[in-house]
């Protein structure tokens, strides 16, 4: 891990939409008036995903402003955290995990369908801007392994076929459906046995 | 009171303390880099680890309070694996420039790797290497050095008030960094440099300068404001090479201004090494025979009642009363010390001292400012304030804006009229103020100096005797005296009148009355000059050494033992740490030489005796280095005219207030940032 780049070409201003402003209200209702500087996590995130998922300087400022705290604080937290994205990752960022599960089941192919469909190297933009990747450590998913976390969503239970299918409607800004990609709901057992010891092989299975 | 064991001892401690502070009671010495006795505690060094029975891992004995019946262990051989542990993984990153650095000799990290140091490293990846960062002219930075204690972030965010410094990033990549890297917005910038453990933030003035051990030092005061901060004088040879602070729970804690600290470079700059001597509109060099001779001539021929005599702002207290012994014995009666006519009612000590004293103010519970900017005026004062706001929450208010000051504070009125109105009941605040129990009313000379400067002052003074504010264990009133020279002045009434308000000094100056103009190390005093012959005696070729007729060379504050009495009116000895330039000589020798020519006679046979005739003039003196006696007077009212007028504070030019400072370069850099200043083309 390198420390965070800041972007060179930043907007000068940047302001909650009324919708966000509403949310990050109901946000600073959660904490006691004199703990106000506790919300900065949840608004930078809020910043984050009202701005393409990326935090701009000014973002930084206007949190540090609308908590009344130094504009430093936010700073430390947003350079902080891996979650907080400090330059633009397009309006889709993959983020592939690569933690042992996952790479046992094949998330390394993952990789490979990555770096040829939207760039070579990771945290880079793809060529139409929409869409960039990175590895991750373990995202919590194990049992559906190998998965890929799209923004908030996650697609699990991958091969290199459907990751291709999945990335390439990302890139034509028509995301397919989250969830199992071999028909499991959640994390339940994928061959369901019986009562009387039958096992119902894919029966759900597309 | 509760007991630990430490090391198989039984020590009592005092509840609240940590382990580590324990530990110093019994005299053991525990290894540290984030710890420090005047910042939050971090924990993020880990080197103070000791071993706690019942405890399997070792624990930080910084930031686990002790408890009673803890048994601490600190030399087992457990706690030397763990400390030996923590040194070689701050030693990973660490570059090996001990022989380039210029905290060699200081070094904290230096100082415990050789009692807790690897001998080989093991580390064979490549060390990280970190971008210098830009933190203004006083602070460079080699912040591949940086052990990321947090010192100076939390210096930055809890003292100096000014949340500028950060540490961005995690892990490895972790950096101290300024917001946006720009200079500090602080006068109390440079403390960083002390604290910091490491070579990471060094002195930039001082940058390859000398090496500690080569210096000789010198623990002395300084006269830069009238706080009188203690300092240690670092001198090689005859320059001063820097300022350090010195521990003074009672004035300054740890810290300095940076006025204090980097004025130093002023002390080689501009001196005045010989007499000069003014022939045909040029100052010439010449003998002091030559010098002395003239001024003889001169005093002899001129009536003693055109004769003014004006004392500077770093003038000592032996040389105050050197001077007025020579202007008595040649009848010259007409002085002053002020350098703008403020208000002082010199009939009693408490009347132009900070009564409640600088350590007092964490005892208030109210603190009102009149016309004052303490962060300017008295940066050490105001860094107390701030203290105590940021400890207790002490409400702070005043009349008049003051502008930032490092904390919040509420302005109650801005002209005298609201001020009256605070006084008669007017205004609710008088509710406020009654109702605290240890209140601090702060008032500044800015005003002091307008027209109802008697009116505020008497008045203030009034409305606390009458409420009890002035009693033997508390005393509200405070001025906020700018100069070092001012109290010691006031003690040896160095005016020339009973009432100093009505001194007619400063309508001499203005209406070229004077024939001949003594000034004593004075160069903020502003005269129009006209045909007025200007004697001044000095350190530094300035304001007043420019428009002198006869310059007589004297040693700066550094060159000569003297005393001085700071706005609490705690009189504190400057010793000599390096030797004047030149011909230079000590200003109470000067006055021998004159008076010698004049009368045939010596003034003083020896330092020592003008030292202890001085010390006899001290009013409620106790003893060096401690308050004053507290003796209240019964003082009549002075009734005076009140005029409806808007507090200004006046502004002043803080990294050039004296003639030292506007000599440093340092200083200069300084002000050119505050003032947002183009660089000069010859700079960059």
């Amino acid at each position: 891990m390198t420390l965070k780049t800041i972007y060179e070409k930043q907007p000068e201003v940047f302001k909650f939409s009324d919708k966000n402003l509403k949310i990050a209200e109901d946000i600073l209702k959660k904490y006691p008036q004199d703990r106000k500087k506790s919300a900065v996590m949840p608004l930078l995130y809020l910043a984050q995903k009202q701005n393409e998922n990326w935090i701009p300087l000014s973002a930084m400022k206007y949190i540090a402003k609308y908590l009344s705290i130094p504009y430093i604080k936010v700073y430390e937290v947003a350079t902080f955290y891996s979650m907080y994205n400090l330059s633009p990752v397009g309006k889709y960022l993959v983020q592939v995990c690569t933690t042992s599960p996952c790479l046992i089941r094949g998330a390394d192919k993952l990789l490979k369908v990555c770096k040829e469909k939207i760039s070579t190297n990771e945290k880079e933009l793809s060529e139409n801007k929409k869409c960039s990747w990175m590895e991750v450590e373990c995202l919590g998913a194990c049992v559906n392994a190998p998965m890929i976390q799209v923004n908030e969503d996650y697609y699990e239970d991958l091969d290199e076929k459907n990751t291709r299918e999945i990335i390439e409607s990302l890139l034509k800004d028509k995301p397919l459906k989250p969830g199992s990609y071999r028909g499991r709901k959640n994390t339940s057992p994928e061959n369901i046995q019986n009562f009387n010891g039958k096992i119902n092989y894919d029966q759900n299975r597309r | 009171m509760p007991k630990i064991i430490i090391n198989e001892k039984e020590i009592e401690f005092e509840k609240g303390m940590t382990v580590l502070q324990a530990c110093e009671l019994a005299n053991v010495e525990i290894p540290r880099f984030c710890y420090h006795e005047k910042l939050s505690i971090a924990g993020n060094c880990r080197m103070c680890l000791v071993e706690m029975e019942k405890s399997p891992k070792p624990i930080a004995s910084c930031a686990m309070p002790a408890e009673e019946g803890m048994k601490i262990k600190t030399n087992t051989e457990f706690v030397e694996k763990a400390r030996k542990g923590v040194m070689e993984f701050l030693l990973a990153n660490h570059p090996l420039d001990c022989p380039v650095c210029d905290q060699g000799g200081e070094c904290d990290l230096q100082d415990q790797s050789l009692y807790y140091g690897v001998d080989k490293s093991r580390f064979l990846e490549n060390k990280r290497f970190v971008k210098e960062k830009y933190m203004g002219p006083l602070i460079k930075t080699q912040m591949t050095r940086c052990i990321h204690c947090t010192r100076c972030v939390r210096f930055a965010t809890e003292v100096a008030g000014v949340p500028e410094l950060g540490a961005v990033g995690r892990g490895e990549d972790m950096e101290i960094t300024t917001y946006l890297e720009k200079s500090m917005e602080s006068e109390l910038s440079a403390n960083v440099i002390d604290l910091c453990p490491v070579g990471a933030l060094t002195s930039k003035p001082y940058a390859f300068e000398a090496r500690p051990w080569e210096l000789k030092k010198t623990e002395s005061i300084d006269v830069m404001d009238s706080v009188g901060s203690n300092i240690r004088v670092d001198t090689y040879g005859w320059e001063v090479k820097r300022i350090l602070p010195r521990v003074n729970n009672e004035i300054n804690e740890e810290w300095i201004s940076d006025k204090t600290r980097y004025a130093c470079d002023g002390l080689l700059k501009q001196r005045l090494d010989t007499p000069y001597i003014k022939k045909d509109g040029k100052l010439i060099k010449c003998s002091w025979e030559e010098a002395i001779g003239k001024i003889c001539e001169k005093i002899n021929s001129t009536d003693p009642n055109k004769l003014g005599a004006h004392v500077g702002d770093m003038v000592g207290l032996e040389n105050i009363f050197a001077f007025k012994k020579l202007l008595s014995k040649i009848k010259c009666n007409s002085f002053d010390f002020r350098e703008k006519n403020f208000y002082i009612n010199s009939s009693d000590k408490i009347n132009y001292l900070f009564n409640s004293s600088i350590k007092g103010i964490e005892d208030s519970d109210l603190i009102l400012l009149v016309g004052c900017n303490p962060r300017h005026e008295a940066t050490m004062v105001n860094a107390r304030i701030r203290k105590t706001f940021s400890k207790k929450k002490t409400p702070i208010f005043s009349v008049g804006e003051p502008g930032d000051l490092t904390y919040e504070y509420q302005v109650v009125g801005k002209s005298t009229q609201d001020l009256k109105d605070i006084i008669d009941g007017k205004n609710h605040f008088k509710k406020q103020f009654l109702s605290s129990k240890k209140p601090i009313v702060i008032i500044g000379e800015s005003a002091l100096e307008m027209k109802s400067g008697q009116f505020i002052f008497e008045e203030i003074k009034e409305f606390l005797l009458k409420n009890n504010f002035i009693n033997k264990n508390w005393n509200a009133l405070n001025i906020l005296i700018q100069n070092a020279s001012t109290v010691g002045c006031l003690d040896l009434k160095f005016f020339n009148s009973n009432n100093i308000y009505e001194s007619t000094f400063f309508d001499k100056i203005e209406n070229n009355k004077f024939e001949i103009i003594y000034l004593l190390g004075s160069d903020n005093l502003e005269i129009k000059k006209k045909d007025e012959f200007i004697i001044y005696q000095g350190s530094h070729g300035d304001r007043g050494a420019e428009i002198a007729d006869i310059i007589l060379p004297s040693p700066a504050y550094t060159e000569q033992n003297s005393l001085f009495i700071n706005l609490e009116g705690r009189v504190q000895e400057c010793r000599k740490a390096s030797y004047p330039p030149g011909k230079s000589m000590e200003d109470w020798k000067i006055f021998n030489l004159i008076y010698k020519s004049l009368k045939n006679e010596k003034l003083f046979y020896k330092h020592e005796d003008l030292k202890n005739s001085a010390m006899k003039e001290i009013i409620n003196f106790s003893q060096i280095d401690s308050l004053p006696k507290k003796i209240i007077k019964d003082n009549k009212k002075i009734n005076s005219n009140f005029d409806d007028e808007t507090i200004i504070i006046k502004e002043i030019d803080y990294y050039f207030s004296n003639a030292v400072a506007r000599s440093s370069k340092t200083m200069s850099d300084c002000r050119k940032i505050k003032l947002n200043l183009p660089k000069e083309g010859t700079n960059n």
